[in-house]
């Protein structure tokens, strides 16, 4: 009796910091921004209730266009990110041996040591006019002048790709790892050259490494703010962006709020479209 | 080539830096026969088989399969196909689609394929488990799937790297005969690998015995029992008892051998190298043993042991003996003929020469 009620007690003070932090940092603050996103600013004192936010949204073509631009390019991102660590999960998974393999798998994580704001500006030197890269071009003479590689959509892209490579690498990884090197030498043994082993076997089976490797990019990607701002120019302008103008620089909270909720309506949207496509389900995906 | 062989290999090697796997192998295997290759671990086996699927290249040596070079030939090129040692069925399919991947990279037309996926499942006693995934299905049906998912294709050629090694005793007794009938059934030729004597013997026309990288002797499961060409096969395949001493005389072909204690044994001469005053190996197996009393049969060799203890096991019983530091063990009929034992009793014990093997002693 006492001590299954001690039981209870100590399963109720380990669940403690996990139930305020889902609680306080994050059901909190997004039934908070989904109430604001409801609310009409009548005069500097006055609140009534009402969907003028979302009809704001629809209505500026501006509000909308970034929106779906944000999410097809983040698609994009995501797409071009499995197809760069497919093969070096492959490689690090399959190939590598021993050492090799920890010392690959250390590369990949290096870069996620510094912030992210060290990194962009690690690719700003590269590609900025007076960068590294324009400079190889102009010392080859394969240019005649300084080069501009920032300041659009290709070089958001870069960085969003670099910024989410890990993530992809290291389920895949952990997927491929499980699977028999049998499996493949089977499917050559049984007549498949190797887009069909790739096809039919590898990628099937590295499934539930790929839907979640992809959902965390994409994820991420959807919500980064630091590498569009930075590397983007004044036409690659991104969703998150305008969140923070409306909050932070119009102080205009029922519409950043709104425009919150868009963005994490969107990411659910596409998670779920995303399983659904698949054929997997989360607990596999996540578990 | 004049014979029928579907394959034929020519002084194989496959080295691994400076250790020979595979050491100048050459074979020959008749169409529509089942050979095994026996072997203990690590005596390169699973490299020979791996030489001859594809996925591995020889340094030296030619394989044929069919009369046709095979050594530069892709994998999924070769009319071979191989039954992996944990079957490697595709988890993703079901068991339909596992079958018909083969056919599938042949454009085999879809009515054409479901009408071979259902028929070799039901030669393998598997009806209508097309849609079934292979997780569902039970080791030795699992088994099943793999062989379909090969025969389907009709290699010319069908590899099985230890198949059977995953299943319970029981099921691997059974699997070992159904292998047998199967092979019968398609007529495919079956190359077997393992390290387990009683599946070699039990299913294979021909056995070659394998040791470090080189067959010690290819022959027909009854040859090797009780023809075997060296110790090594002499000690390897079947149970067998070892003597050691020293060659006292050989007449006809018959070798006396004198043993640590003083007792002098006789066995016929299997090998070269054999002669008096040198050093000698007796192999006799444990059912050519029988155990007398003072009566003896014309002939017959025997020698004193103590009796450690008895081994029953129905019709494999057996009786444990020492003779020095060397255990001995015999057949005990269990009909009533065999003499009541005592530990740590002297018995004697008395073969045919016959069926003793005499090798030269630090013969390889």
């Amino acid at each position: 009796m006492t001590s299954s009620a001690a039981g209870r007690l100590s399963l109720w003070l380990l669940l403690t910091p996990f139930v305020l932090w889902i609680l306080l940092l994050v059901l909190v603050p997004h039934l908070q921004m989904l109430r604001v996103s409801f609310q009409v600013r009548e005069s500097w004192d006055s609140l009534s209730w009402g969907l003028d936010q979302y009809q704001n949204f629809f209505s500026e073509a501006y509000y909308w266009r970034t929106f779906v631009r944000t999410g097809v390019m983040s698609l994009f991102t995501t797409f071009l990110t499995l197809l760069i660590a497919f093969p070096i999960a492959w490689y690090i998974a399959k190939m590598a041996r021993g050492r090799a393999k920890g010392i690959l798998f250390l590369a990949c994580l290096i870069p996620f040591w510094a912030s992210e704001l060290v990194r962009t500006y690690g690719w700003m030197i590269l590609l900025r006019e007076s960068g590294l890269f324009s400079a190889w071009l102009q010392a080859l003479g394969w240019v005649d002048g300084p080069v501009e590689m920032l300041y659009n959509d290709v070089a958001v892209i870069v960085g969003l790709v670099y910024n989410g490579l890990l993530f992809m690498v290291v389920p895949l990884v952990t997927t491929l790892d499980g699977m028999d090197e049998n499996l493949v030498e089977a499917g050559y043994d049984l007549g498949g050259g190797h887009a069909t082993v790739l096809r039919e076997i590898v990628v099937p089976w590295a499934m539930p490494g790929v839907v979640s490797g992809c959902i965390v990019v994409f994820m991420l990607t959807l919500g980064s703010y630091l590498t569009p701002v930075l590397m983007g120019g004044k036409d690659s302008a991104w969703f998150t962006e305008q969140i923070f103008t409306q909050f932070i620089t119009r102080f205009n909270w029922e519409q950043g709020a709104a425009l919150g909720v868009l963005l994490l309506f969107l990411s659910s949207l596409m998670v779920w479209l995303g399983l659904k496509l698949s054929g997997q389900s989360l607990r596999k995906v996540m578990g | 080539m004049t014979t029928a062989s579907d394959l034929s290999c020519h002084g194989l090697v496959r080295r691994f830096g400076r250790q020979s796997a595979v050491d100048h192998i050459s074979l020959d295997v008749p169409a529509g026969t089942f050979f095994s290759i026996l072997g203990p671990s690590g005596c390169g086996k699973t490299t020979l088989l791996r030489l001859l699927a594809g996925f591995d290249k020889p340094d030296a040596g030619d394989i044929h399969i069919r009369g046709q070079r095979m050594n530069d030939v892709p994998p999924n090129r070769r009319p071979v196909n191989m039954v992996f040692q944990h079957l490697a069925l595709f988890p993703t399919m079901s068991v339909g689609d596992n079958i018909a991947y083969g056919l599938k990279r042949r454009k085999v037309a879809s009515a054409e394929r479901n009408k071979r996926v259902a028929k070799v499942l039901e030669q393998v006693g598997l009806p209508g488990l097309e849609h079934r995934n292979p997780q569902e299905l039970s080791g030795g049906q699992r088994q099943r799937v793999a062989l379909a998912r090969c025969l389907v294709l009709e290699p010319t050629l069908l590899l099985l790297d230890e198949p059977l090694g995953a299943l319970d005793l029981k099921l691997r007794e059974q699997m070992k005969i159904e292998l047998k009938h199967l092979q019968k059934q398609f007529g495919t030729t079956f190359v077997y690998i393992t390290h387990d004597q009683s599946e070699a013997m039990v299913m294979s026309d021909q056995v070659a015995v394998m040791k470090n990288g080189r067959f010690d002797q290819v022959a027909p499961p009854e040859d090797l029992y009780r023809e075997p060409a060296t110790p090594f096969v002499a000690g390897f395949v079947g149970d067998n008892n070892q003597l050691v001493g020293e060659v006292v005389s050989v007449r006809d072909n018959l070798a006396e051998i004198r043993l640590e204690d003083g007792e002098v044994v006789r066995g016929r001469v299997a090998s070269g190298g054999v002669k008096a005053g040198g050093r000698a190996e007796l192999y006799v197996r444990p059912e050519s043993l029988v155990l007398t009393g003072d009566a003896l049969n014309e002939g017959y060799s025997a020698m004193q042991a103590r009796v450690r203890t008895t081994l029953f096991d129905g019709a494999n019983s057996r009786v444990e003996a020492a003779k020095g530091d060397q255990p001995v063990y015999a057949r005990l009929p269990q009909d009533g003929s065999a003499p009541r034992l005592t530990t740590d009793g002297i018995i004697r014990l008395a073969w045919d020469p016959m069926l003793a093997r005499v090798f030269a002693a630090g013969n390889p």
